[in-house]
């Protein structure tokens, strides 16, 4: 009997302890992974990286047209996407309740947040590249707002769904229109968490590598021109890395810095916006 | 929230007029909204469309034989998705085997023994490794991976585990530290914060007082997590397995830097290979000709098909678990 109780006890720690160094396996990569970003980016991250242009190997130069490609087309694309995912969500949440389509486009949407991303530069390309008969920052930022997309229909649909209807009732009760419960009591109640879901996205389609490669391509030069081919961190990140050239791969490792560290901050903003909320109530 | 900003009502004006114009802008909202949704809707249509009809020549040409031939041949326009499917088959295999104990392994760690104060910091630690950007671990991956990995593990596995009968073929080949087995391993440690956080998310789904039967009985806390937590949560635990496959199945730019790229299929994990992203990553933009462009389409469709096919099982089976969980309280 004692000897098949210290056998379920020996069992018992052993198993927890495991489960204790897995715990310790998984941050083990994420501390490393920093640590080598930081060790490998922090020497080559000064001033150049964001006043110069991508420099030809062998010379001097940094990343501002790369830098400044990324943030216009995530703009673009975080002002495409949010719009469309905000409305959607809240037809999700607010009309579809009782539809035969509201559960249709709650499938499709996840199968859209996990689709591959590289499907994703594939379908833009065929549409938009094939057709205009270039690259280009247009395609490019299409491709993320379609990244972005279901991130954010998801995370409204979830944030309306918390407030509840009593507060719509209300307000609905005083005589307002039902657009006027949605926009001006649901939306104001639900605004962190939508805001959160906004900056999920943006942190999302910030790392995106895979659709840019068939859509915005590349640029060596400065460019601002839309209908061009851009030139924009991850896909130089990418080209530098996969390069030869020691110089490339320190501006390389300097990009990943940059890229990294800003998606991190988003996520933990995102994170402490969504506390904050829920304490709050 | 306490003020809720409404127009001066009825006095002014027509009351009816105000109805009505509330009506009209009712519908035209719930109008856009539906016209949203039906977008998202759309796009996945577009996108399926978009693949099938620019895949058509190749698979035309080569119709099913296409999915099973290994040929891979730019000049004499002879292509087959078996390499790149074999190669994305066994890389996510590879990646689910390191994955899925871990991830429960911290499953268990956040839900059972970890301290109140510890659980947040944790979770949000293994979150913020699905943040970091997929290009990054490719980077890492070629860079600090690899070299330490041909350096110091390869060897040593080869010289050990590679003279096995039946196994040991899995384990040979020169030590370059790029292969299908990095790439499963770099996979595996970013489908690890997906899978944990279901796993986490439905194990605190148990009802406590299942849990609190158990300890009662004198169960220990891993005989409650096998018997009572598991049984209770195995179709959403199944259904977080599948998503993490999905992700793993589709992942690019990662893979790209470390298989290798090459067109081959060998039995040793050590050896290069290739995905059907990193044929696509590698090879669009330089495919000329419509048949090189259409295979690798092709090959973006079926890979597409597959991830469907994995996302919406899993779908199903979260959905089953949070149903049953409704009927239960």
């Amino acid at each position: 009997m004692s000897y098949i109780y210290l056998r379920r006890r020996l069992l018992n720690a052993f198993n927890l302890t495991i489960s204790v160094l897995a715990t310790i396996f998984g941050l083990f990569w994420l501390v490393w992974l920093l640590w080598t970003l930081l060790s490998n980016g922090l020497p080559w991250l000064n001033l150049q990286v964001f006043t110069q242009i991508t420099p030809p190997p062998g010379s001097a130069g940094g990343l501002s047209n790369a830098i400044v490609g990324s943030l216009i087309m995530t703009a673009i694309g975080v002002a495409l996407g949010t719009p469309v995912g905000i409305l959607a969500g809240t037809y999700l949440s607010e009309f579809g309740r009782a539809s035969r389509l509201a559960p249709i486009v709650r499938f499709v949407n996840d199968i859209l947040l996990s689709a591959p991303s590289i499907i994703i530069g594939v379908f833009v390309y065929e549409v938009m590249v094939v057709r205009m008969g270039h690259f280009s920052a247009w395609a490019g930022s299409f491709a993320l707002s379609l990244i972005m997309l279901p991130v954010v229909v998801r995370t409204t649909e979830n944030m309306l769904r918390l407030v509840p209807d009593s507060m719509r009732e209300a307000a609905a009760a005083l005589g307002a229109p039902q657009w006027k419960v949605i926009t001006m009591v649901v939306y104001r109640a639900a605004r962190a968490g939508m805001l959160t879901g906004v900056m999920l996205g943006l942190a999302r389609i910030s790392g995106e590598t895979a659709p840019l490669l068939f859509t915005a391509l590349n640029n060596q030069f400065a460019s601002t021109n839309l209908s061009q081919p851009i030139a924009n961190l991850p896909v130089v990140i990418f080209q530098f890395a996969m390069s030869p050239y020691d110089d490339w791969h320190h501006l390389a490792w300097a990009g990943a810095l940059l890229i990294t560290f800003t998606i991190l901050i988003l996520n933990i903003l995102a994170r402490i916006l969504l506390r904050t909320r829920k304490t709050s109530q | 929230m306490t003020e809720i900003a409404l127009e001066q009502p009825a006095t002014v004006g027509d009351p009816s007029k105000i109805l009505r114009r509330g009506a009209r802008l009712d519908s035209l909202f719930r109008g856009a909204t539906r016209v949203t949704a039906m977008l998202v809707f759309l796009a996945v249509l577009s996108i399926l469309i978009m693949l099938v009809i620019g895949a058509s020549p190749a698979l035309e040409k080569f119709g099913f034989g296409f999915l099973f031939s290994t040929a891979w041949n730019p000049v004499t326009e002879d292509f087959g998705a078996l390499v790149a499917i074999f190669g994305t088959l066994v890389t996510s295999a590879i990646a689910l085997l390191i994955a899925v104990p871990v991830s429960f392994g911290i499953a268990i760690f956040i839900t059972q023994l970890a301290p109140e104060w510890l659980k947040r910091p944790i979770g949000t630690a293994i979150e913020l490794l699905a943040a970091i950007p997929s290009i990054i671990y490719g980077m890492w991956g070629l860079f600090v991976l690899a070299p330490l990995f041909a350096d110091h593990a390869q060897p040593w596995i080869t010289e050990h585990l590679g003279e096995w009968p039946v196994i040991g073929a899995l384990f040979q080949g020169p030590p370059m530290g790029i292969g299908m087995f990095t790439a499963g391993l770099i996979l595996a440690i970013m489908i690890i914060p997906f899978i944990a956080a279901v796993m986490r998310d439905v194990f605190e789904v148990v009802p406590p007082v299942l849990k609190e039967s158990a300890y009662g009985l004198g169960a220990t806390t891993w005989e409650v997590v096998w018997n009572i937590v598991l049984p209770y949560t195995r179709v959403g635990v199944v259904g977080g397995i599948m998503l993490g496959l999905g992700r793993a199945l589709g992942e690019t730019m990662a893979v790209t830097f470390v298989i290798g790229n090459a067109q081959q299929i060998s039995p040793s994990l050590f050896m290069p290979g290739s995905t059907i992203s990193s044929a696509l990553a590698n090879e669009f933009n330089e495919a000329v000709g419509e048949m090189y462009t259409s295979s690798l389409v092709a090959l973006g469709l079926i890979l597409f098909i597959i991830t469907f096919i994995v996302l919406a099982l899993a779908r199903l089976l979260l959905m089953r678990l949070s149903e049953r969980e409704g009927t239960h309280s």
